[in-house]
């Protein structure tokens, strides 16, 4: 709680961690490689004592392109976030990667963490963003059939038909 | 216990340990045996997990009805079963009584409450998280509440953080004396399910004295929390530490001392360290297996780094081993509220900025200015600084994570939930291959799984 923002200082040389540049927020470290850097970012943070995968999620970024990221990395609509802990020292660290509207695929994380599968699931089936190479990425939380992704900025709220119809009048 | 071979219909496998060959009627196998592979391999391999869709039903025209050997069937467990913890279906591949493969069918509960996040203004966003994991409302408050003050860069004052301690000790042991209760149901034990009610009712019956509601409280809230302890709170917790300690001595010997329970659960569902660290299994399902991995002692929060506590963990990560480590950390909760009984410390229990908590009541009839700060906040709300930030707290099922991204108004951009009873499932199949139905139960009580939280 008693961390500052800390906002990326002009330095002479951008840093760096596991070949992915880095910003802090509220005192958090955010690495930003982008989608073919990826895994192998992971893949060295991994390596480096970052054994357990906390969480993947994406953000929908439709109406608000503008954020906080180091120069030379382009906003794209998508991102997703991994985050991921090290036990030994304790530490977290988080990475963001852009993901094109036209093209939302990212290669998946399932051969260096399969506790991935569940996280990344649950991306596709809420955002729609495809993971090249998932074991079994089909919808987790919405029926099997449906049509479109809940968590997306333009999803339309309230245009699903009405599923449950009043009962017939017996008489 | 050795992991049972699946893939060979081998008998004598059952005979000969997983190590060296076995005998065929061809001469001595000398293919390695299945269970000479590394476990995390085995977990790797896709073995444990069935990846059929949820639809799929038994085709007879796959049957081989010449070779009744070869037959393997699929089953469901759920999603209406009792011991199944609400809405979950397992859909279990069983050979003869023998789980092969293991897919856990969720969602059926699932009711969208990210994107109502997007909805809620900040002041309102505690009503929507604290009904996620419905036994531990105060932990999915309490990370909401700490996202937002991140984002705001704002500390609450020393004594709401300590009463958020004491609210959060207080439901760690409500909610493993359900575990005990719904983990007793489960295995037979039907009078364990009684006694732990009983007990829970008891923690219940504080809550709804300081909060006013005995489940989804909305008590914790960002700038500290909506109201002062009440008048003879001390007493209050100090007869539930005096009566529970006897309690569990009695349940210690239901449960431990009993050789029917402990054969039931013992050498059941085991898993070894490394693989559920790599399934993003937490709590204490992960502790159990000896790593000691516990968000309040490694990344302490509020004050838990002022305070004395043990890490419990496992050895052997089995169902028995799962059980223990949740009654010990009942036993040690206490120990916590007994330290944060003797250091409550005297002073504002919110933090005293009209612009992100509401002037108390009294002061609005008094106060034009509390009257405005007052309306300000209930329709329009605070605003929070644009960015974004995960923090996560430990609650007794395991990591409970908020990811908060702000754009700057007063509702979140965009609030994922780290559900650790939904990373927690991933680790099911894993330790129920190999196992029997019955014990199938049994794991899936020992994971304590939250329907509410895993389908969010």
């Amino acid at each position: 709680m008693t961390d500052v923002a800390d906002e990326v200082e002009p330095a002479a040389e951008p840093e760096r961690h596991a070949g992915a540049l880095v910003t802090w927020s509220r005192g958090q470290e955010v690495l930003h490689p982008t989608r073919e850097t990826y895994v192998e970012t992971v893949r060295a943070l991994r390596d480096d004592g970052f054994a357990l995968c906390a969480d993947v999620t994406s953000v929908d970024y439709l109406e608000r392109p503008a954020r906080d990221l180091p120069s030379g990395v382009a906003p794209e609509r998508f991102e997703v976030v991994v985050n991921l802990v090290s036990f030994e020292p304790p530490r977290r660290i988080r990475v963001r990667v852009q993901v094109p509207e036209s093209d939302p695929t990212v290669p998946t994380l399932w051969d260096l963490y399969p506790g991935v599968e569940f996280f990344e699931r649950e991306v596709f089936d809420l955002m729609g963003i495809r993971f090249d190479g998932h074991p079994d990425l089909t919808r987790i939380l919405m029926p099997e059939d449906w049509e479109g992704h809940p968590l997306r900025k333009d999803y339309p709220i309230g245009a699903v038909p009405v599923q449950f119809k009043a009962a017939p009048p017996t008489r | 216990m050795p992991p049972t071979d699946l893939d060979d219909d081998d008998p004598a496998v059952t005979d000969a340990p997983w190590l060296g060959s076995a005998e065929t009627s061809e001469g001595t196998q000398e293919l390695t045996a299945r269970h000479a592979t590394d476990e995390r391999l085995l977990a790797l391999e896709r073995g444990a997990v069935l990846r059929l869709p949820e639809g799929a039903a038994l085709d007879f025209g796959d049957m081989d009805v010449e070779n009744p050997e070869d037959e393997t069937m699929i089953i469901n467990l759920g999603p209406q079963h009792p011991s199944t913890h609400g809405v979950l279906r397992v859909m279990l591949e069983l050979k003869g009584e023998t789980v092969l493969r293991t897919k856990p069918v969720i969602g059926y509960l699932h009711t969208g409450m990210e994107k109502t996040a997007e909805d809620l203004m900040y002041i309102q966003g505690g009503t929507n998280v604290t009904r996620m994991d419905y036994l531990s409302p105060f932990f999915n408050e309490c990370a909401f509440s700490l996202a937002v003050e991140k984002l705001l860069e704002i500390e609450v004052p020393e004594r709401a953080q300590w009463i958020r301690m004491l609210m959060m000790e207080l439901n760690r042991m409500s909610s493993h004396i359900l575990f005990l209760a719904t983990n007793g149901l489960d295995m037979g034990a039907t009078s364990m399910m009684i006694y732990g009610w009983r007990e829970r009712e008891l923690l219940l019956a504080f809550f709804e004295r300081v909060t006013g509601l005995r489940m989804n409280h909305n008590y914790i809230r960002p700038g500290g929390v909506a109201a002062d302890l009440p008048d003879g709170w001390r007493d209050d917790v100090l007869d539930i530490l005096d009566v529970l300690p006897g309690r569990l001595d009695e349940y210690d010997t239901l449960f431990t001392n009993q050789t029917v329970w402990r054969q039931r659960s013992e050498g059941v569902g085991v898993i070894s360290p490394e693989q559920p660290v790599a399934l993003s299994l937490t709590g204490p399902s992960l502790r159990s297996t000896g790593v000691a991995y516990d968000v309040r002692a490694a990344f302490p929060y509020l004050r838990y780094d002022e305070l004395e506590f043990d890490v419990i963990t496992g050895t052997v990560g089995d169902v028995f081993d799962r059980y223990a480590v949740r009654f010990n950390e009942i036993r040690e909760s206490m120990r916590l509220v007994r330290q944060i009984l003797e250091r409550m410390p005297k002073g504002d229990y919110r933090i005293q900025d009209s612009k992100i908590t509401p002037p108390p009541r009294g002061r609005i009839d008094e106060s034009m200015e509390a009257l405005i700060h007052h309306f300000k906040l209930f329709t329009e709300g605070f605003t929070v600084p644009a960015g974004e930030v995960y923090v996560a707290v430990e609650s007794p099922r395991g990591e409970v994570g908020c990811y908060l991204v702000s754009d700057g108004g007063s509702k979140p951009y965009r609030m994922h939930w780290r559900a650790p009873s939904f990373a927690n499932l991933q680790a099911l199949p894993v330790m129920m291959r190999g196992g029997f139905v019955a014990d199938g139960i049994a794991i899936i009580s020992s994971l304590d799984p939250v329907l509410g939280d895993v389908d969010r």
